[in-house]
């Protein structure tokens, strides 16, 4: 740098060395510092020179504890994080209507989005079948005139029955326990399920005479 | 027009796109001396020179653009997910065609007993600083651009406020899982979904210690790699690339295959009933009950399984890769052959679904074992 006049000098010099040296006008930060310190501690030496074995292990001591303090505080946010305020969690055992509200041979799709289950109506009884796709866990659409459950994501299908019969579905939809209530209602609780595979369709809970 | 992409809708069909596309592939990229004589009189080569080049960049642009006139492709081709899988299938092309021109340029002059042209390059090695940080920032500058006018031009494909009761229908994963997912069509989740993908990573790890031929290491060339280009290329031009483009055009609504002019129905009717092995062997052929028993009633898929992984290995050591197999040893040439048979495990499954309606081979759903 190139400097030819006295106060552009001057200018650059204190630019350069901003934080070591001193400006013309004020003081600077470490002799603010320096004039506290004095205040603070009359008659006990420098800044430099206070900083022995004791307090420093104090003021590791409060450091850690700071960060620990800290780190502490991160994981809890964190595991705060992990309970969310709201709650997607419909009931697990609800009541769905009268039995004589479904249709026989219909497929009822009224619960899927509330309750992720339907109900369908066969000449003898009622089941609720779960809407989770037995392969991936998606949600498989019923299709009327195919009579089936489709899956979107690898097409699963399943029978009225809940039976897997294409794509790669391993085993059929699962039923829930389904009872009438003492008012007469359908009472479906999803907390027991029935697996066909393991041969608990035949278990009376597990659908309804009508 | 019609009668064309009738014809297009038809070869679309994944049976048979795949099967033809396996069978060029290994006349361009021919693994041994039958396919190569074949590539020779054929003129195949034609494709990795210049004029090749702009003949199948030409079909492939108009191609396109053709699809755009057309009311239900377009509709693909323009959705902004989409995007990149047509870049996808361009740059594909464009490197594979820089990569085998070159090649194919050596393997010239090695037959004419001259060195490869690497060798011959007086600039084959470029200084860190300046040279390649200033490509690679020049790099980063281009592609920032890009995606900056990219985000900009198209909107980002957003759909409705999400909904665990519903899923979209057809549910389509991000482009570059599009593989992943046709695989998870054809096998059990934990195969598709862990097992495979591991193996994936794995086996691409592995090419370093499986790959020992010395030939062909600091240039390009073709012939002196002509078991290992091909696997290779067969796994990703064939089992990845193709996936993510048979994912991303045809499959629609219901995840049922559409050819590319086709209207994607919702109500599309394919009449499609799997059955697994031991149903079509019990009561199919002898006419019977499913045993109670699962080992006596997979046991058939159980024998095809282990003879598939343990009888076939020996046998290709004996024939077809009985070189690779003095130079690899038993332990290298059994892994080399494990991934291998995996690998083809995928089209073979994928070919006896589409032909057979075969679901599983093994199927224990009570454990969740299914193959
Ligand atoms: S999640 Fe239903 S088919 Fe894969």
């Amino acid at each position: 740098m190139i400097m030819n006049e006295e106060g552009k000098k001057e200018q650059t010099v204190s630019g350069n060395e901003l934080g070591q040296g001193s400006t013309p006008t004020g003081p600077t930060l470490k002799e603010k510092v320096r004039k506290k310190e004095a205040s603070a501690s009359i008659g006990k030496g420098t800044f430099e020179e206070e900083i022995s074995r004791r307090s420093f292990f104090s003021w590791l001591t409060i450091a850690w504890i700071a960060f620990s303090a800290a780190t502490v505080a991160f994981f809890a946010m964190m595991m705060r994080f992990m309970f969310p305020n709201v709650l997607f969690e419909p009931p697990q055992s609800f009541k769905v209507g009268y039995p004589k509200d479904y249709t026989v041979g219909q497929v009822d799709v009224r619960w899927k989005s509330k309750h992720g289950i339907w109900i369908i109506r066969s000449p003898e009884y009622i089941y609720a079948l779960s809407t989770i796709c037995t392969h991936l866990g998606c949600k498989p659409n019923w299709l009327e005139n195919e009579q089936k459950f489709k899956c979107p994501c690898h097409g699963s299908g399943f029978r009225k029955t809940g039976i897997n019969f294409e794509g790669p579905a391993p085993r059929p939809l699962e039923r829930f326990k389904i009872v009438l209530a003492d008012d007469g209602q359908i009472l479906v609780d999803k907390t027991k399920i029935f697996q066909y595979e393991k041969g608990q369709w035949n278990d009376p809970e597990s659908y309804l005479v009508v | 027009m019609e009668t064309f992409k009738h014809l297009v809708n038809i070869l679309a069909h994944p049976t048979i796109m795949l099967t033809v596309g396996m069978l060029v592939f290994l006349f361009f990229f021919p693994p041994n001396d039958w396919f190569e004589k074949w590539n020779r009189r054929l003129r195949l080569n034609f494709l990795w020179t210049k004029k090749g080049f702009y003949f199948v960049m030409f079909l492939m642009v108009v191609f396109f653009l053709f699809g755009l006139t057309d009311p239900n492709f377009s509709l693909i081709i323009k959705k902004p997910d989409n995007v990149p899988i047509i870049g996808l299938i361009f740059f594909v092309f464009i490197f594979l065609w820089i990569s085998m021109n070159q090649a194919l340029k050596n393997d010239n002059l090695i037959e004419a007993g001259e060195k490869p042209e690497e060798y011959n390059d007086p600039e084959d090695k470029v200084l860190v600083w300046p040279d390649l940080v200033y490509i690679e920032f020049i790099a980063l500058i281009l592609c920032m651009s890009l995606l900056l006018i990219w985000s900009i031009g198209l909107e980002a494909p957003l759909e409705g406020p999400a909904n665990p009761a519903e899923s979209p229908n057809p549910s389509k994963a991000p482009w570059y899982f599009l593989g992943l997912q046709e695989m998870l069509v054809y096998f059990d989740p934990w195969l598709a979904g862990v097992v495979f993908p591991s193996l994936i990573i794995l086996g691409l790890m592995a090419i370093p210690y499986l790959d020992t031929n010395p030939e062909g290491a600091g240039y390009y060339s073709y012939k002196q790699r002509r078991l290992a280009i091909p696997i290779y290329l067969f796994g990703w031009m064939i089992l990845w690339v193709a996936l993510i483009v048979i994912g991303t055009f045809l499959r629609g609504p219901n995840w049922n295959f559409f050819g590319p002019f086709e209207f994607w129905d919702l109500h599309k009717l394919v009449p499609l009933t799997n059955i697994n092995l031991s149903e079509i062997i019990y009561i199919k052929w002898f006419n019977r009950g499913l045993p109670e028993n699962i080992l006596v009633r997979e046991i058939f898929g159980f024998l095809i399984v282990f003879g598939y992984f343990l009888l076939l290995p020996p046998l290709l050591a004996k024939t077809a890769f009985k070189k690779l197999h003095q130079n690899l040893g038993n332990f290298k040439f059994g892994f080399f052959i494990f991934l291998l048979l995996c690998m083809l495990s995928l089209p073979i499954k994928m070919y006896l679904r589409w032909l057979f309606n075969l679901k599983y081979l093994i199927a224990i759903p009570e454990f969740f074992f299914n193959i």
